[in-house]
């Protein structure tokens, strides 16, 4: 409760900074609008059902872009961390394109896709999955080597060997990784949606170019709110379950 | 812990024979000769601890014995079979940090079970419940693993060894992780419950005393390479105090012994 207030009161402050430096009269309202004219775009946009849809067109994309790059990556950085082969070649592939800026996937996916749904997804999956690849494969490479040995005495080889322990063992790394992924996926998604203008629908990267083309601060403004709050929303619900349960089982992070 | 009136069938325990084990490590810059000519017999049901300091290659020899590891020479024989890789019927109680932390208690137990596909799922409750109340923990049954002291997680270790009736079982140094209340205890206790099933087990150990304390022979290795020096015979009755003068006694000759190996070996002695 008394944690709820403090936040609540930091985030009163800010607003309130806002409000005070534009009522100071050095920026004009089109460079800085005020709170209030943010709001009223964020009022008549979710009326209009203009930022309704944008959002459930973004996060359908995101969360198959975010799916794939998962069902993709968590198996390849499982295989990768059994064998130094595989950590040579899709290993070194992942590192290296893990550091390739997502935004960089997009004109490759442009020529590829043409301006489709496709493009999009692309460019989600190519940002995901690299770094859900390294951080799995990190996980399953710190799990301390007794617990592999004690389940072999124990009888469990192979396919029962990886579900039951190697997988449960390398969990917190695995969940630390799809966070990562979850980040990058999002980060990717905005930029090929502001680059790339599609007609199957128009997401919030798109609403927030517009919002440049029209000069429209309080568009831009409005719209970035919304995607650093789903951003929060979205760790809080999906992630935040993961990392209590993690902490409870494992013992670490408890106050 | 009294006997539960469903107790388990135990499997009889199984003769181990040890035979010329010789075991090299090669990295790319070393090879180390970890284990040199090791022969030992323990008879079916015997209590039997090997002693040395580190790098004697008792845990490598106890890797060998598990199947774990495969020795460059020699070859481990578990009731007349050849011993090729790891087996339910030779389970190791490893030091705690190998429970699994993301099952609780039950969970751990249950894990050996679990592999066992000629048991019913209720037959596999009741046999984890019977080896947690063997070890005095049955009201810890949905407690993780973060949640225990030393002494219990050992306990935990221990019946999660116990459960899939293994016929020898392998101790990776019980207890020396614990403070002196809890040994005395958990030493108390592991003696009980190995007269009750009645496993052949195989301890190591750098403490003289732990050895002293379970076995009916203590087998001496030196290191560099690891080789079986001497053998003592343990005379005492059962159950022992980890505490008795008679007990601290034998240990002190035991520890002589081991001290004139290091000092004729002074590369070792460091």
């Amino acid at each position: 409760m008394k944690r709820t207030l403090v936040a609540a009161t930091f985030f009163l402050v800010l607003l309130g900074l806002w409000q005070l430096a534009t009522m100071s009269g050095r920026w004009s309202p089109v460079i800085l609008p005020p709170p209030a004219m943010v709001a009223e775009y964020l009022w008549d946009a979710l009326r209009d059902g203009s930022l309704t849809e944008a959002i459930e067109v973004t996060l359908r994309r995101l969360l198959i872009g975010y799916a794939i790059g998962v069902a993709i990556g968590l198996p390849l950085g499982l295989l990768t961390s059994t064998s130094d082969y595989f950590e040579d070649t899709i290993g070194a592939l992942a590192l290296g394109l893990q550091t390739l800026p997502s935004v960089c996937w997009v004109p490759l996916a442009l020529l590829w896709f043409g301006q489709t749904e496709s493009a999009m997804l692309f460019v989600v999956v190519m940002g995901t999955v690299w770094s859900v690849v390294l951080a799995t494969d990190t996980g399953a490479r710190t799990i301390p080597p007794i617990y592999a040995r004690a389940a072999r005495t124990m009888g469990s080889e192979g396919f029962d060997k990886w579900t039951r322990v190697i997988l449960p063992a390398s969990l917190p790394f695995v969940v630390s990784g799809m966070k990562q992924g979850w980040a990058f996926a999002w980060r990717s998604l905005m930029a090929a949606e502001i680059f790339v203008t599609i007609l199957t629908g128009f997401g919030l990267g798109h609403l927030l170019q517009y919002g440049r083309e029209l000069s429209a601060m309080d568009q831009v403004i409005g719209v970035m709110v919304v995607i650093v709050v789903i951003g929060l929303i979205a760790d809080k619900a999906l992630f935040s379950p993961w990392e209590r349960f993690l902490h409870r089982r494992w013992g670490t992070g408890l106050k | 812990m009294t006997a539960n009136e469903s107790e388990p069938r135990a499997s009889p325990p199984a003769e181990l024979v040890v035979e010329s084990i010789d075991k090299w490590f090669r990295t790319d810059r070393t090879t180390t000769h970890a284990v040199e000519d090791i022969s030992f017999r323990v008879a079916g049901g015997e209590f039997v601890c090997l002693v040395g300091p580190s790098g004697c290659g008792k845990s490598t020899l106890l890797d060998i014995v598990a199947g774990l590891t495969t020795p460059d020479q020699g070859r481990v024989l578990a009731d007349g079979q050849l011993v090729q890789g790891p087996g339910r019927h030779r389970l190791v109680m490893f030091q705690e940090s190998a429970l699994f932390p993301w099952l609780n208690v039950f969970g751990n137990v249950m894990f050996g079970l679990h592999r066992k596909p000629e048991l019913s799922n209720r037959q596999r409750r009741a046999i984890a419940e019977y080896h947690l109340q063997l070890v005095g923990l049955e009201k810890y049954k949905q407690a993780y693993v973060h949640e225990l002291s030393g002494g219990m997680k050992q306990r935990v270790a221990l019946a999660r060894s116990l459960a899939p009736d293994p016929r020898v079982l392998l101790m990776d140094e019980p207890l020396s992780a614990l403070d002196a209340i809890t040994r005395e205890q958990l030493c108390y206790d592991i003696q009980d419950i190995w007269q009750r099933r009645r496993k052949t087990i195989v301890l190591v150990t750098h403490d003289v005393r732990e050895a002293v304390c379970f076995a009916d022979r203590v087998f001496l290795l030196s290191p560099s390479p690891g080789r079986l020096r001497d053998e003592f015979r343990i005379p005492l009755p059962r159950p022992r105090d980890i505490n008795s003068p008679e007990l601290a006694h034998i240990a002190q000759r035991i520890t002589a012994a081991l001290k004139g190996y290091l000092t004729e070996t002074p590369e070792a002695a460091e």
